[in-house]
Parts: C-alpha cells; sequence; structure tokens
C-alpha cells in the first residue's frame, strides 16, 4: 500500500451517504404511515394504477433519499464530521422506518 | 410439470434474485470482514477490495431488480380485482388471501409488511456498496466506518430476509398465477 492509500481519508462523504441512507429508509416507513392516516395522501400517491400507491410512496422515498444525500454529500465532502454522532442518527432513522413499515404499528394509525 | 408466463417471473422475482442476493450478501459480508491491515498483505487487500466492490454492487443491483420487478411486474398481478361475480378466485391472490379469515393475515400482515420492508434493502445496500467504492484500500484504516458500513449490511439483509420470508409464504398461500 503507498503512503497515499494509508492516509485516512476525510469521513463526510461516508457519514453524508449513511445519513442519507437512513433517511431514505425513514421516509418509506413514513410514507407507509402517511397513506394509512389520510386517503387524500393515499390516492395521491398511486403514481401507477396497476401497483396503487406503493408506487407513489416508493416513488417519493427514493428521490427523497436522493436528494438528501446530494445536499448533505455536497455540504459535508472533503469535511471530517462528528461520525459518531451521524452514524447514530442515521440507525435511529433506519430503525425508525422499520417500525414503521411494521402493518400492527402503522395499522394503529388508520384513517 | 410446467410453470405460467406469470409463475416464472414469481420464480424469478423470489427464487433467482433471493438466491443470487444471499450470494452476494454473504460474499459481500465476508470480504468486508475481512478487510483489516492486521490480516491483510497490502496486495491482499487490493485484490480484496475489487472482490468486494463486485459483490456488493451485485447485491445492490439485484436488490434494486427485486424491488423493481416486485412492485410493477408481480405485485399488480397480486392485487389484481377480480370482476363482479367471480367465483374461483385462485387467479386473484390478494382476494383469495382475504376471502378467507384463516389466510386473510396473509395479506394484512405479510403482504403490507412485505412490499414495503422490502424497499429499505436497495437503500442500504446502495449505501454499502458507494461508501466501499469511494474509499478503496483506505478503508482499511478506517474501523468505524467499516463498521457502521457492516451494520448497515446487516439492516439490508434483515429487510431483505423479511420481505423474503414472507413473500415465499404468501406464494405458498395463493401463488400469482
Amino acid at each position: 500500500m503507498t503512503a497515499k492509500e494509508n492516509e485516512t481519508m476525510k469521513n463526510g462523504l461516508a457519514a453524508a451517504a449513511l445519513l442519507a441512507g437512513g433517511f431514505g429508509s425513514f421516509m418509506v416507513g413514513l410514507m407507509t404511515l402517511l397513506t394509512e392516516m389520510s386517503k387524500a395522501i393515499n390516492t395521491a400517491l398511486i403514481f401507477y394504477k396497476p401497483s396503487g400507491p406503493l408506487s407513489g410512496k416508493t416513488t417519493v422515498a427514493v428521490i427523497a433519499w436522493l436528494i438528501m444525500w446530494v445536499i448533505l454529500g455536497s455540504q459535508w465532502k472533503g469535511k471530517d464530521v462528528a461520525f459518531g454522532k451521524v452514524v447514530v442518527v442515521a440507525f435511529a432513522l433506519l430503525a425508525l422506518g422499520l417500525l414503521f413499515t411494521f402493518p400492527p404499528f402503522f395499522l394503529l394509525f388508520g384513517a | 410439470m410446467e410453470l405460467t408466463f406469470r409463475e416464472w417471473l414469481g420464480t424469478i422475482h423470489g427464487l433467482i434474485f433471493g438466491a443470487l442476493f444471499l450470494l452476494s450478501f454473504s460474499g459481500g459480508l465476508f470480504a468486508l470482514y475481512g478487510l483489516r491491515p492486521e490480516w491483510m498483505t497490502a496486495d491482499g487487500i487490493k485484490s480484496r477490495m475489487v472482490q468486494l466492490k463486485i459483490w456488493v454492487w451485485t447485491m445492490a443491483g439485484i436488490a434494486w431488480a427485486t424491488v423493481l420487478t416486485g412492485t410493477y411486474i408481480v405485485y399488480p398481478w397480486y392485487r389484481a380485482a377480480p370482476p363482479d361475480g367471480t367465483t374461483n378466485l385462485s387467479s386473484f391472490s390478494k382476494a383469495l388471501l382475504l376471502s378467507s379469515e384463516a389466510t386473510a393475515k396473509w395479506h394484512t400482515f405479510g403482504m403490507e409488511w412485505k412490499e414495503h420492508v422490502g424497499w429499505i434493502t436497495p437503500i442500504a445496500a446502495t449505501v454499502v456498496a458507494y461508501v466501499i467504492s469511494i474509499y478503496g484500500p483506505k478503508l482499511v484504516n478506517e474501523p468505524k466506518i467499516r463498521k457502521a458500513l457492516t451494520w448497515f449490511f446487516v439492516a439490508a439483509f434483515t429487510a431483505a430476509g423479511i420481505a423474503g420470508a414472507l413473500g415465499a409464504f404468501i406464494t405458498k398461500a395463493a401463488p400469482v398465477r
């Protein structure tokens, strides 16, 4: 390994990707929850009729994830951030995403 | 012994992609876990990085292929509403499951969870693949990033495992025909 490769790289891009990934997972869960809470949102998210609102929920979540990734990546590129704290938030968002997609939880909020 | 066109696509979505995902996850996790300076030579790290990138991008690609084929090809067949007066529901999986109290939970719990949680997998897998690609061999000196990636990797697999297992059970109870 060369000396250059041995250098420690700034952690900003990794932190941005992980936090955006947690946010994207959270958005999948949030969209699931919102469509359960509101029939209007449920209907509005039917982007492709044969797939129903699942098409809109996932499309919105993926777009939100990518936008967040671009924003965080551009802000943190070439910087060191508080990686431990970012990872805790990323995993908290990931856990919320998993929780919000769990039917016994989101059905509690049924419209 | 033959499969219909829909059964073929259901098999590709669940069984073929599922098996390839499992394989790429195992290979990727093994390669990522073994990426330690005390265990490898410089040449070994370079060789391991090539393998790792192939495994993780394969995993991410398969995860995207699985959710896209599931959401836009197989799921519409699953949720298609039967025409009024239909008595044989065997071609309408969702309606078939909901027609009996004994099987309704496969939809209200199983499919409702599967169709959403599965989408977390490609997001998490893409994050892992991207970070591994941009950091390359420098990851060897970044134990905190490696650890976070490993747990993201496990989260991706957990979501895929839930979706895959529920998919197998639902297909057993009411296959898409």
